[in-house]
């Protein structure tokens, strides 16, 4: 935390905690915003095309893809589509 | 290490060496498309090959099919993983429509009816490997398939040939199209397993 | 160990429910606990490394270290053949959960309820159906479940011996064939048994609809065109056929 009323320049070791609480709990109910068309949905209502080394998450009102996770042998990755903002449920 | 679960795996898909990597095969032809079926009356049809603004080239269907339709017997793949073996086409070759075509660009982006884009570079569709085609096992190609006319590029996963294609936009540098925006490879090669960014 | 989420598991019950379906009863390590409506993640692997992961709904639900799964088998498929087929008492696998919290009723949530199943989704709506009555709700619950056949109705004796001693009351639908004696019609889920089966529009029910993803975007818009708030809508697509 700052010690100061202004915003400080640190570096991404600063945000941990508050990441940890963006991505904290059941994603099926984080809530996205699409980029596309401005649809406001909890993660549970996307359209997802899924397979064994990937899921495509699209917006159900526009179809474009929010995210897609890939899965690769024993890592898993996440790129990032057209979701423009998450909060946790 | 994980917990391993007695006898399992034995049901496991083996792979087909026919077959690019992940693919199996299907009898069934199934459709998938991003939105409704356009419907293209073949009068109002038009092929174009543009390069930024300029139209370099445009047909229209009786002089599309002037150009001289030829038989394609060749393998299909998609990228959900079916692959259809054996299928006839018959269309007009990507080499004779650019054969007047004066360009140094090394990109082309397919437009089709009703919006869907698709890039492919130029040297991926030479050489007698793509095709704008007009039919499907001997018949007219059907609208729910792309008709009157798709890109039809067999080497590369299917969602690379357009369906209702309409015309080639050149490009000098490589662009994403459609589906290359939302999860897709920019070359998508089935072979390589080339499915996702 | 828990790595990475996944708890060791041992199978140790596995139990015919049709001809295609298999009811597991899994004891999970350390096991949290789960609510109604839940899932889990199943994790084999052979013994040359190679994985495969898979999601099953609960059909238990509380803190009880045994849960309950029922898979239905996929023709060609690779995990569901071998969990109907091979695997046996004893057998080792991982899981991961519980997961979901969208699919989930708790019994602060008011009534009434209507749970729309087609086929193998009726699990996760049997464990609802379960935390209703023990609950002491299920008289403002209602279950359709839509099945090809009867004998293809997943835990058919425990809904029906239920409803008869004033548990959910269930509603059958017969997609393909009809046991004998049947008076009602046979094929897919239309507006007049969705009329004349579920909770009217105007008691604002709250509905879980479960099953291939083709019955659910069905069902779902057959509801809204009925009059339902999509807001009262939850859904959970299992892929597959319709």
């Amino acid at each position: 935390m700052s010690e100061h009323d202004e915003p400080s320049v640190v570096d991404g070791n600063a945000v941990a905690g508050l990441l940890s609480e963006v991505f904290a709990g059941d994603p099926t109910m984080f809530v996205g915003t699409c980029r596309g068309c401005g649809a406001v949905a909890v993660f549970a209502e996307a359209v997802v095309e899924m397979d064994d080394d990937a899921a495509i998450v699209r917006c159900r009102s526009c179809t474009h893809t929010l995210f897609t996770v890939l899965r690769d042998g024993h890592s898993v990755r996440l790129v990032i589509g057209a979701l423009r903002e998450v909060h946790p449920g | 290490m994980a917990v391993v679960s007695r006898g399992f795996g034995a049901r496991r898909r083996e792979s087909d060496p026919h077959l690019p990597p992940g693919q199996y095969v299907t009898e069934d032809f199934p459709v998938l498309s991003a939105g409704p079926t356009p419907r293209i009356d073949r009068a109002a049809w038009r092929f174009e090959i543009r390069e930024g603004s300029e139209l370099l080239a445009q047909w229209t269907w009786d002089e599309f099919v002037a150009l001289g339709v030829e038989d394609v017997h060749t393998d299909i793949h998609c990228v959900t993983r079916w692959s259809k073996l054996g299928t006839s086409w018959r269309g007009v070759s990507i080499d004779t429509l650019l054969a007047g075509v004066d360009s140094s660009a090394s990109y082309a982006m397919a437009h089709s009816y009703g919006g869907y884009t698709t890039n492919v570079p130029l040297a991926e569709m030479r050489g007698g490997r793509a095709w704008v085609a007009s039919e499907f096992d001997g018949a007219p190609l059907d609208p729910e398939h792309g008709g009157p006319a798709r890109l039809l590029v067999p080497h590369l996963y299917f969602w690379k040939s357009a369906k209702w294609v309409h015309g080639l936009t050149l490009m000098d540098q490589d662009a994403p199209g459609f589906w290359e925006q939302n999860g897709y490879n920019m070359h998508g090669d089935p072979w390589t397993e080339e499915r996702y960014w | 160990m828990i790595a990475g989420d996944w708890r060791p598991a041992r199978v140790a019950r596995a139990s015919a429910a049709t001809p295609s379906a298999r009811v597991l009863r899994l004891e999970v390590s350390g096991w949290p606990g789960s609510a109604a409506g839940q899932h889990i993640d199943v994790r084999l692997t052979a013994e040359d490394g190679y994985q495969a992961v898979r999601s099953y709904s609960l059909a238990s639900y509380g803190d009880a270290t045994e849960v309950e799964i029922a898979v239905d088998e996929v023709p060609d498929g690779e995990v569901s053949p071998y969990l109907v087929r091979d695997v046996q008492p004893g057998d080792e696998l991982e899981v991961k959960g519980p997961l979901g919290g969208y699919f989930v009723w708790h019994p602060q949530d008011a009534g009434p309820v209507q749970l729309i199943a087609g086929g193998s989704g009726v699990v996760p709506l049997v464990a609802i159906a379960r935390a209703a009555t023990d609950a002491g709700a299920a008289a403002s619950f209602r279950l359709l479940y839509s099945v090809r056949r009867s004998e293809d109705a997943i835990y058919r004796d425990e809904l029906t011996s239920g409803a008869e001693d004033g548990g959910v009351r269930v509603t059958w639908a017969y997609t393909r064939a009809a046991p004998p004696g049947w008076e009602g019609s046979v094929g897919r889920v239309d507006d007049a048994l969705l009329r004349a089966s579920v909770w009217p529009v105007e008691q604002n029910p709250l509905v879980y609809v479960c099953g291939p993803t083709g019955f659910v975007e069905h069902v779902a818009d057959a509801l809204v065109e009925l009059g339902h708030s999509p807001g009262r809508i939850r859904t959970e697509r299992f892929g597959g056929a319709s």
